[in-house]
């Protein structure tokens, strides 16, 4: 990667919250429509991590940069899918209307949608494949297209950096790897760089450019096949691990290890089968 | 006299609309109403229909002080709904639970305050309509010099909700994706809150303390069970309120003629004709509710089958 031409800096940034250090010396950078995943068990910093980045939580050393896209209104150039938001199917918000206070939420007054902000709306709608559910209140939607209407919304002002929480959380195998898909293709797509957290990284295996894994408040950052390593991982935990490759699944197992190495691994739900 | 003329003389009573107290109830009303139904829209997609009804109970306790002070009601209304709504959102409670037991106990101390500035309107004797006035509502007695500052409050009010339309609309759908936007969530709380008080301010000097959380929610749910756009819900709840409110008080002045002597309570009109807006849409076959259970029942005798 040449210097300067990437997207987000992670530059050497520590966190604390409450007095409690959280994350220590994180460093990475991505390039424009890199895609990256972010792994880690729960309560490793993941979100801590991206709060940072969208600039809600203060590092306390290093800094975060991010670059901003040409074309821009003011806007930061990031743009968010939060954990687990639960839609109230009562709201009289349809899909489109969703993607829509993507481009414009911030915005006064009564809005007067343009042809163009509508032409703008329908591309994005069709380019996350819920055209056909544009006129739907967002709490009719399923799980997976109420990620696809976020992704949307998050896409719609063109950042060059997209942040998502967590978003194959709760969605069945399917729509996981639909998801997944959809994400590797807009990074390609829109030039965006992809950023998204997950405790398991098996869905994202074909298509994460880079992998940053989180432990014990460290990170190893690189290419994937870099990253998960025996070496590397065992250094990141400070105890023996194995990184084993099982019919293309790369399973983590710390054998031996005391519980808190256990509750520290990033979970790979490996179904054992039973011998009869 | 044509066939024309006998039913409108029948709907409207003699003298209706040159009768003085009617014109400024109308007036006052009507602006009350669309003020109310305008930023009721968010009150009810935020879940601050109980927050309403304490707003309305605390300014209740402000509107019977200002009767024992003899200044303007409006003054009173306004003035202790603004300042507890401004303390409910500096307090700043996220959890709902917690929220819902301070507003309870906001509620409480409002109506305490309430009871005892009533009491005292009535044992010095110079203000004994002020019970009913105050908790119920007396449309007919409003006095035309508080159009203006009622106006004011009203247009506030509106102007603030409208302005800050896609913010609130995208902070209602997630706290998280408005401040991703740059939206500072907490402020615009608090502006939306300092609307909602003037509304509930305005609702309760008109229909009543106790009564004025029906107009602040009624025609805002009604609208939200028909349309599926919230600019659209606002302007039918306004509609809807304002029908409510002019219907309310024509009824009110028609009562005069059914019971000679004396008429009915103009708020009793308003709240059921509201009432039974909300009542007809949820039971219309076409209403959502319905709609999705029916689903739900399909699906599962499909499952059932299988």
């Amino acid at each position: 990667m040449k210097t300067g031409s990437e997207v987000l800096l992670v530059d050497h940034v520590s966190v604390a919250l409450s007095g409690r250090s959280v994350l220590r010396d994180i460093h990475f950078k991505l390039a424009p429509g890199e895609f990256c995943a972010l792994i880690g068990a729960n309560g490793s910093g993941k979100t801590t991590l991206l709060k940072t980045i969208l600039g809600l939580v203060r590092p306390e050393a290093g800094a975060v940069s991010v670059a901003r896209p040409a074309e821009r209104d003011g806007a930061t150039g990031i743009g968010y899918v939060p954990q687990r938001i639960s839609l109230d199917p009562s709201l009289p918000l349809r899909a489109r209307d969703v993607v829509s206070l993507g481009l414009d939420g911030g915005r006064l007054g009564l809005p007067l949608t343009s042809r163009a902000h509508r032409a703008r709306i329908d591309q994005m709608l069709s380019a996350v494949g819920v055209a056909d559910f544009a006129d739907r209140r967002i709490g009719d939607l399923s799980g997976g297209q109420q990620q696809r209407v976020l992704i949307a919304h998050a896409l719609v002002r063109r950042p060059s950096l997209l942040l998502l929480d967590e978003p194959l959380a709760n969605l069945d195998v399917r729509s996981t790897a639909e998801i997944v898909v959809l994400l590797r293709r807009l990074a390609t797509d829109y030039h965006t760089a992809v950023l998204l957290s997950a405790h398991d990284m098996n869905p994202l295996l074909s298509a994460m450019d880079r992998i940053v894994y989180l432990a014990n408040g460290c990170a190893a950052a690189g290419k994937p096949e870099e990253i998960v390593r025996t070496e590397v991982l065992s250094q990141l935990y400070g105890y023996h691990i194995d990184v084993v490759r099982v019919h293309g699944r790369v399973v983590v197992i710390a054998a031996g290890a005391p519980d808190e190495i256990h509750a520290a691994i990033a979970k790979d739900p490996v179904h054992t089968a039973e011998i009869p | 006299m044509t066939g024309m003329h006998m039913l409108l003389g029948l709907i409207f009573s003699p003298g209706f609309f040159a009768n003085a107290p009617v014109r400024t109830a109308l007036l006052v009303g009507g602006g009350t109403a669309v003020a109310s139904a305008v930023v009721g829209i968010f009150a009810v997609m935020r879940g601050q229909s109980f927050a309403a009804h304490a707003l309305g109970d605390v300014s209740s306790a402000g509107g019977s002080a200002s009767y024992l002070l003899g200044v303007s009601p409006v003054l009173g209304f306004i003035g202790l709904g603004v300042l507890a709504a401004a303390s409910m959102e500096w307090a700043d409670v996220q959890d709902a639970r917690e929220r819902d037991l301070v507003t309870g106990v906001v509620l409480g101390a409002g109506l305490a305050l309430t009871a005892l500035f009533l009491y005292f309107d009535t044992t010095s004797g110079s203000a004994s309509g002020a019970v009913v006035a105050i908790l119920f509502g007396s449309m007919f007695t409003l006095p035309l010099s508080i159009a203006l500052p009622a106006g004011i409050a009203g247009a506030i009010a509106v102007v603030t909700t409208v302005t800050l339309y896609r913010p609130l609309l995208l902070s209602s759908l997630s706290a998280e994706l408005a401040t991703a936007q740059g939206i500072r969530v907490r402020l615009l709380g608090f502006a939306h809150a300092l609307a909602l008080a003037l509304a509930v301010s305005l609702s309760a000097m008109t229909v009543g303390a106790i009564l004025s959380p029906a107009l602040i929610i009624g025609p805002a749910a009604t609208a939200l069970r028909l349309v599926d756009r919230p600019g659209l819900a606002m302007a039918l709840a306004a509609l809807l309120g304002l029908s409510a409110v002019w219907g309310g008080i024509l009824l009110a002045y028609d009562s005069y003629y059914w019971t000679p002597g004396h008429g009915w309570p103009v708020s009793f009109f308003i709240v059921s004709l509201v009432f039974l807006g909300y009542v007809g849409v949820n039971v219309a076959p076409r209403s959502r509710a319905v709609r999705t259970a029916g689903h739900a029942t399909g699906h599962h005798a499909g499952c059932a089958q299988d």
